[in-house]
């Protein structure tokens, strides 16, 4: 192994680890009121965002669901204005009008959490259209959680992206609960999931989705084809979400027991890839603890600038309702 | 230069697409077909099916695509063959269109135009006759235009088009052939500009779509019988010329708002409320309103007639008005 190719690894493994060490920074503030509303935690789902991302160029498009920070987080966001966006603050990412679920970063095409399930799969067709229309060899990335593919939205969207041969990748985050109700209750096809996209002739494959390599793997490859013109994919990724739903709903709740959520974090990503450093690329404890110093002092300061900026002032309320001419 | 009201809207959205290229028309047999009214006649032969796109009868999912093509920088004209299926599409004009800009802090913009013709025609049943733009106006984000005349709605369409936010486009399909005179060469109508289509000193109307050609009727039999009407098109209804409407009550002292739409919270009674809270000194009287019944709107002829405001209904609230019933 090349010191490239640890240092590729390094990358991987530092990237899930802030947004694991941001999620839970986040339920502390959330615990400190420093952040109200709803928060959805990405933990246990790292390695889906991290390794699809780590597939895309920059200028291609990324959208997501209400559980997007970590998406935000993959595509480079600064982590302080991601906070302050949590926060309320007007250094916010969006100054604080879009908080945890609606997080936009436009310089690195992140085009935006989303919180009405399915509702933005038809914004990712039509991202993934415009590229089409004007020529550009741009792919379009559409994360959604398993709970969304039975709705209609979602259908409309994979129909439209066949019929018309979009350049869009639905990454479909099959954690197995939607909110406390299981997959299993929730589609008719629970076992296969990605009939859904099959079923309109789109391309599907699932990949363990707790394995960053393996899902940047299949997104390497999948990216490539759909760049070439050869119309949308849907990958599934089986994953496992070890927190509750949000901030409202206990790790594991009624509607699922503590034994399952042990089974599963026995698979976690961290730990995953971890395993694969250590045994593969000699990577040592000293490196992780160093990784985990560096990442502590970067939270640390997105949770200080969130706490040192100012709340948005009450004069910006009606600001960017519409395009001023 | 004589069109009809269908010509004009052909022409606008003709010369917008021959001037830019990032413009397209996507909607339900707006192609092959010539739409399902015939506005978009010779559009697919001149413009090509990657600029005029059919659909699948999917309002919700091509509604978004658009949404998410403007957010990439093309400028969309969704046609919906009646507004009555915008209904079905209202997740994507209410949650993702109107609020995206706001939500994202300014970063993002939804340049678009959803057009269709609203209101009731003759005997289509109450799925297809419905007058929405009372759902429209409510929500912050959206702006709303609904023109009368072919002249209104060849200038309005070419501004709608040039607006960088979402706007909604009314038109009627009783108005469709409705003959008038449109001005030679280029030209816009600027958004936000009501006009006073008839001057009058004794009492004002405000009508918009197919109504003010019932109000002018009325104003014109009412002349015969010694009374001056001046007669107001806001034209764009979101956001509102108060101001126009202001000057002719000053003048007036008498203001009768004729509305299709249903009765209780309809845009006539927002109307009113605004000209109370800037006018109330001015009012010799309290304002009448001449709306649709709250019913569904019935298919049977003399049903639906009954639904409806007619000639003889305005003509009633003006002399009640004037104390001369």
């Amino acid at each position: 192994m090349t010191d490239m190719d640890r240092a590729d690894l390094f990358s991987l493994y530092r990237q899930m680890l802030l947004i694991r060490r941001f999620e839970e920074k986040s339920a502390e503030m959330y615990a400190l009121a420093k952040i109200a509303g709803f928060l959805h935690l990405y933990i246990g789902e790292e390695a889906i965002a991290v390794g699809a991302i780590a597939a895309l160029r920059p200028d291609d498009y990324v959208i997501s669901a209400y559980r997007d920070h970590g998406h935000c987080l993959a595509r480079g966001s600064d982590p302080g204005k991601v906070m302050a966006e949590l926060f309320g603050k007007a250094t916010g990412l969006c100054q604080g009008k879009g908080g945890s679920m609606h997080l936009v970063d436009l310089p690195k095409r992140f085009m935006g959490g989303y919180a009405i399930v399915g509702g933005h799969i038809p914004l990712a067709a039509g991202l993934a259209f415009a590229s089409k229309y004007q020529k550009q060899d741009l792919v379009t990335v559409c994360f959604f959680g398993e709970g969304a593919v039975p709705s209609g939205q979602a259908h409309e969207a994979f129909n439209l992206a066949a019929l018309w041969k979009l350049p869009v990748i639905f990454i479909c985050e099959n954690n197995r609960y939607g909110m406390g109700t299981p997959v299993q209750r929730a589609v008719a096809l629970y076992e296969n999931v990605a009939e859904a996209a099959r079923s309109y002739g789109i391309t599907a494959e699932r990949v363990d989705g707790m394995d960053v390599l393996a899902v940047r793997g299949l997104m390497c490859k999948v990216v490539d084809q759909v760049r070439a013109g050869q119309g949308p994919y849907f990958i599934e990724a089986m994953t496992y979400r070890f927190m509750g739903h949000s901030m409202a709903d206990p790790s594991h709740g009624h509607y699922r027991s503590k034994e399952e959520v042990e089974k599963y974090r026995k698979r976690d990503p961290l730990v995953v890839l971890k395993e694969t450093m250590v045994s593969q690329a000699q990577c040592s404890e000293a490196d992780f603890k160093q990784l985990e110093r560096d990442i502590a002092d970067v939270v640390a300061a997105a949770v200080k600038f969130a706490d040192d900026s100012p709340f948005p002032d009450p004069a910006s309320l009606h600001a960017d309702i519409l395009v001023e001419d | 230069m004589l069109l009809s009201y269908r010509e004009a809207l052909n022409q606008a959205m003709r010369e917008e697409m021959r001037r830019d290229s990032r413009i397209f028309l996507i909607g339900e047999e707006v192609g092959y077909y010539q739409g399902a009214f015939k506005v978009t006649k010779g559009f697919v032969e001149e413009f090509g099916p990657q600029r005029v796109v059919d659909t699948p009868i999917t309002e919700a999912g091509f509604t978004g695509l658009a949404i998410g093509a403007a957010m990439a920088g093309l400028h969309p004209i969704v046609e919906l063959m009646t507004m009555n299926f915008g209904i079905v599409a209202l997740d994507q004009i209410v949650n993702n269109a109107a609020k995206i800009r706001y939500m994202s802090g300014g970063q993002l913009s939804v340049p678009l135009v959803i057009r269709g013709p609203g209101s009731a025609a003759h005997q289509l049943g109450a799925q297809h006759s419905q007058s929405l733009e009372a759902w429209f106006c409510h929500v912050p984000g959206l702006k709303v235009i609904a023109p009368a005349t072919p002249h209104d709605a060849k200038g309005l369409l070419k501004s709608a088009i040039r607006d960088h936010n979402p706007v909604i486009f009314i038109e009627a399909q009783l108005l469709y052939g409705t003959k008038g005179e449109v001005g030679d060469g280029e030209y816009t109508t600027p958004l936000g500009q009501a006009e006073v289509k008839r001057e009058g000193a004794d009492v004002t109307i405000v009508a918009y779509s197919k109504m003010l050609l019932v109000a002018l009727e009325a104003a014109e039999q009412l002349r015969r019988e010694g009374l001056d009407v001046e007669v107001i098109d806001p034209r764009t209804l979101k956001p509102l010329d108060l101001e126009t409407i202001v000057t002719s009550v000053t003048k007036t002292g008498r203001l009768v708002i004729v509305e299709e739409g249903w009765r209780f919270c309809g845009l006539g009674a927002q109307i009113a409320e605004s000209i109370y809270s800037a006018a109330f000194d001015y009012l010799d009287a309290p304002i009448v309103r001449v709306t649709g019944e709250d019913v569904p709107i019935p298919y049977s002829r003399p049903l639906e007639d009954a639904a409806i405001p007619d000639v003889p209904r305005v003509i009633a609230a003006v002399k009640s008005l004037c104390g001369a019933a």
